[in-house]
């Protein structure tokens, strides 16, 4: 894998400068690796990962299961790229099993979910259903465990 | 009137301190200290291994065990050791579980020496090593070990060292602190020595999984050394279970069985949800093992480089998870050195002298930290060096 990558997924936060000297790498070759890699569309974007507690009282995140009928509509891709647009869609994918499309959306409450899903989804031709459910509580998220703080509780600053 | 200090028996008031703790005191009371002094994992145990602690407690294994261990647990160990390091022990007598590497070093050193027997060790060392050998009013002659020999043991040194009255001989390869392995020549030499001699070998393997360059051998599986070689491992360092406090002794029965008697009076068995979680480890651990080594090995290369750019020189270890490089050049000793770098940029490393008086000139570095931290330690590092050199 691309080191520069593979210490990004790490989780640790570094700057470009920082990860150059690890990698012993000069801070402008690892600007030309990130510029690569987003190039390639491997790389996406970098963001924060904000603990879901706070994120909680700031804003409302549901997961809409969708089913579809994808006749005649640019099939699943078309109605997915359609219900990818809107803002409030944090995440769109196509799944296997009991329904076709699993959407994540964040508001600022509860029945600006409910407006998105019943005046904007289910007005789409081709969505046949919906299922939402709420997020209540997060434990773990994006590989960092909520809470997790028993790492660093007892152990010995200096031990032999 | 009264002075406590009489009921201290003489041999233990004798003991020297050990060069961490002052420093243990000063950087805990340090609010944004950067330590790289810590001599475990940073990772928690693999979340399997754990669980299966849980799951011991839950179906209410709370017993004690056979002193020796749990039988699966040894027969875990028997072939887990005949795997990985090539010698077969006997379950059922050849194996012992113990409290760590730590007691069964302990009672192998008195299950063994009589008052006024001599042990070779190789320094520098860790900690416990002299210490444990004098709680047994034994003497402990220390062999030193060479930064020019990447602190690989040689034997010419140890045949200077040797006196009569020499019984045992401490290994650990690699080493703590210095990252020092033996291949195979080295330790095809110590043990034409050791037979030569007639030397018990205490072998301290604890690090062995963490060989980052070649492979690791163990003087057990060396011709003639199984009977005399008492092969010492745990699930510290490879398995990140240093809290769990589990590890093994694998030797002749004779020997196992005398270690065997300390232990049953002084320990009586590891706990057991410990030898619980040991099985999983030992079954099932060997990816997470596998993955952690790899991260080890990136660091290592980082905080190396970094050293020799600052302009300490500092050997590649080959193993364990420490860095050791020369201050020399500073004009400190590695205890002023580790004290100012301390005092004056919050980093904390241990002096080389806390593992013995081969380590003057060093200080130890663990790499067992996150990058992010490894890379702030050195920027530091660098502004003190900046400053020691200015003046």
């Amino acid at each position: 894998m691309n080191p520069v990558l593979k210490l990004l997924l790490e989780g640790e936060s570094l700057d470009t400068a920082q990860i150059g000297k690890i990698l012993g790498l000069g801070p402008d070759a690892v600007d030309r690796e990130l510029a690569q890699l987003r190039k390639d569309g491997i790389l996406l974007g970098i963001r924060p990962v904000l603990n879901p507690g706070w994120e909680a009282e700031r804003k409302v995140r549901a997961v809409i299961e969708i089913k579809v009928r994808p006749e005649g509509l640019g099939g699943f891709d078309g109605i997915a790229e359609r219900i990818s647009g809107f803002e409030q869609v944090e995440s769109c994918y196509l799944m296997s099993g009991g329904y076709d499309l699993l959407v994540v959306v964040t508001a600022d409450n509860l029945y600006k979910v409910a407006s998105f899903v019943h005046e904007r989804l289910a007005r789409i031709e081709g969505v046949q259903g919906t299922s939402t459910h709420f997020y209540l509580r997060a434990y773990k998220k994006d590989g960092f465990v909520i809470g997790d703080d028993a790492r660093n509780g007892d152990k010995p600053s200096i031990s032999a | 009137m009264s002075d406590e200090r009489r009921f201290v028996a003489r041999h233990v008031a004798a003991l020297p301190k050990s060069g961490i703790r002052d420093f243990f005191a000063i950087v805990s009371q340090m609010k944004d200290a950067v330590s790289l002094g810590i001599g475990e994992p940073d990772f928690v145990t693999p979340f399997h291994i754990r669980e299966a602690a849980m799951a011991a407690l839950e179906k209410g294994r709370t017993s004690y065990t056979d002193n020796r261990g749990l039988l699966a647990l040894r027969e875990e160990i028997s072939r887990y050791v005949a795997r990985h390091y090539g010698p077969e022990y006997r379950p059922d007598d050849e194996v012992l579980v113990t409290i760590g590497v730590s007691e069964a070093l302990d009672i192998l050193l008195r299950a063994t020496l009589n008052p006024g027997d001599k042990v070779l060790y190789h320094e520098p060392c860790y900690v416990s090593y002299a210490p444990s050998v004098a709680l047994c009013h034994a003497e402990a002659i220390p062999v030193r070990t060479e930064s020019r020999d990447a602190f690989a043991l040689d034997v010419e040194a140890l045949r200077a060292a040797w006196q009569p009255g020499c019984k045992v001989l401490i290994l650990n390869f690699p080493t703590n602190p210095t990252g020092g392995t033996a291949d195979r020549a080295k330790l095809e030499a110590i043990a034409r020595f050791a037979i030569e001699k007639d030397l018990l070998v205490a072998s301290d393997e604890i690090y062995s999984e963490l060989t980052f360059d070649g492979n690791h051998v163990s003087i057990a599986s060396l011709p003639g050394m199984r009977e005399r070689t008492v092969f010492l491992h745990g699930f510290s360092k490879a398995f990140a279970m240093t809290g769990f406090r589990i590890g093994y002794a694998c030797g002749p029965a004779a020997v196992i069985d005398g270690m065997l008697k300390v232990h049953q009076y002084a320990i009586m068995c590891a706990p057991i949800a410990s030898q619980e979680a040991a099985i999983e480890a030992l079954r099932n651990g060997r990816d997470a093992m596998l993955h952690m080594r790899d991260k080890y090995r990136e660091r290592r290369d980082f905080i190396v480089r970094r050293f020799n750019e600052l302009g300490l020189p500092c050997h590649l270890p080959r193993g364990a998870f420490y860095a050791f490089p020369a201050i020399g050049s500073t004009g400190l000793d590695s205890m002023q050195f580790a004290q100012r770098l301390l005092a004056d940029q919050k980093v904390a490393m241990v002096p080389g002298t806390a593992f013995g008086q081969a380590g003057a000139g060093f200080c130890r570095a663990s790499f067992s930290t996150s990058y992010e931290r490894i890379h702030e330690a050195c920027e530091r590092l660098g502004r003190f060096l900046d400053k020691v050199r200015a003046r």
